[in-house]
């Protein structure tokens, strides 16, 4: 997988190999987001810095970008989120949860054939807004966020 | 060796539903065990789907996934027969490859 990022890295920098990568449907190129360059990101504890380093900072708002968490989670060691991108040429997604020690939990990057969905089970430390962020081909950022309560301790803790 | 991964797909229509149920621990390195001790972090750092030996999805992750993490994904243009082959890589390098067949 390693090797395969790469052969497409440095294929960036000469059109031909690119091209012959992505004819041979090898996966399409998804810039500040490969591997390598992100890996910082899942070990930002700041909200901001992490949304910086993927490069989501002014992402607009869209219908076209639902979330689905529930409204209160009883147990935040497991909340499960589905998430669907309408948007035309969505190539990746990620999804953050605003008040962990840690933000970023996961990005996922979809070829060509993959639907721009997911569903992850995500760990919630304390009540927080969930926030999905697609990222299009075009190099556009969108943004959906939903608030996720965590009932801590009592009979549901 | 981690343990095995379990893995469905199946077609509905003309898109396959994939979902992964992956056996981690994903410990974040903050918690605690009885002794007041802290667990070292130990999570899934990656992760590739490939279809008939093409990548349809990959993706990196943190410790805000949950224990035993679930992935669900949807991808086109398979069809019933086609192999799925998921495969992870953790923090401590440890790695996991499992497969299976895309039924109806």
């Amino acid at each position: 997988m390693d090797m395969m990022r790469r052969t497409l890295l440095k294929g960036a920098g000469s059109t031909g190999i690119l091209a012959a990568a992505l004819a041979a449907g090898v996966f399409r190129p998804t810039g500040a987001w490969a591997a390598e360059s992100s890996r910082a990101a899942f070990e930002t504890k700041d909200l901001a810095a992490a949304m910086t380093q993927i490069g989501a900072v002014g992402a607009a708002e869209t219908k076209d970008l639902t979330l689905k968490a529930p409204d209160i989670a009883e147990n935040g060691a497991m909340v499960p989120v589905d998430v669907v991108s309408n948007i035309p040429n969505t190539i990746s997604i990620a999804v953050l949860v605003d008040a962990n020690p840690f933000p970023l939990s996961s990005v996922f990057e979809f070829g060509a054939d993959a639907v721009p969905e997911i569903s992850v089970r995500l760990k919630l430390a304390q009540t927080s807004n969930v926030k999905a962020i697609a990222k299009t081909a075009d190099g556009k950022y969108y943004v959906v966020q939903k608030e996720v309560k965590v009932t801590a301790g009592g009979c549901g803790g | 060796m981690a343990d095995p991964m379990k893995i469905r797909a199946q077609q509905k229509g003309d898109v396959t539903e994939i979902r992964v149920l992956v056996n981690h621990p994903m410990e974040t390195g903050m918690r605690k065990d009885g002794d007041g001790n802290t667990v070292p972090a130990h999570y899934i750092q990656s992760f590739a789907v490939d279809i008939g030996g093409r990548r349809v999805i990959q993706g990196q992750t943190g410790t805000s996934i949950a224990r035993n993490p679930v992935f669900a994904m949807k991808v086109k243009g398979v069809k019933a027969g086609d192999e799925v082959v998921v495969s992870w890589v953790d923090n401590k390098g440890d790695t996991r490859t499992d497969k299976a067949i895309v039924i109806n």
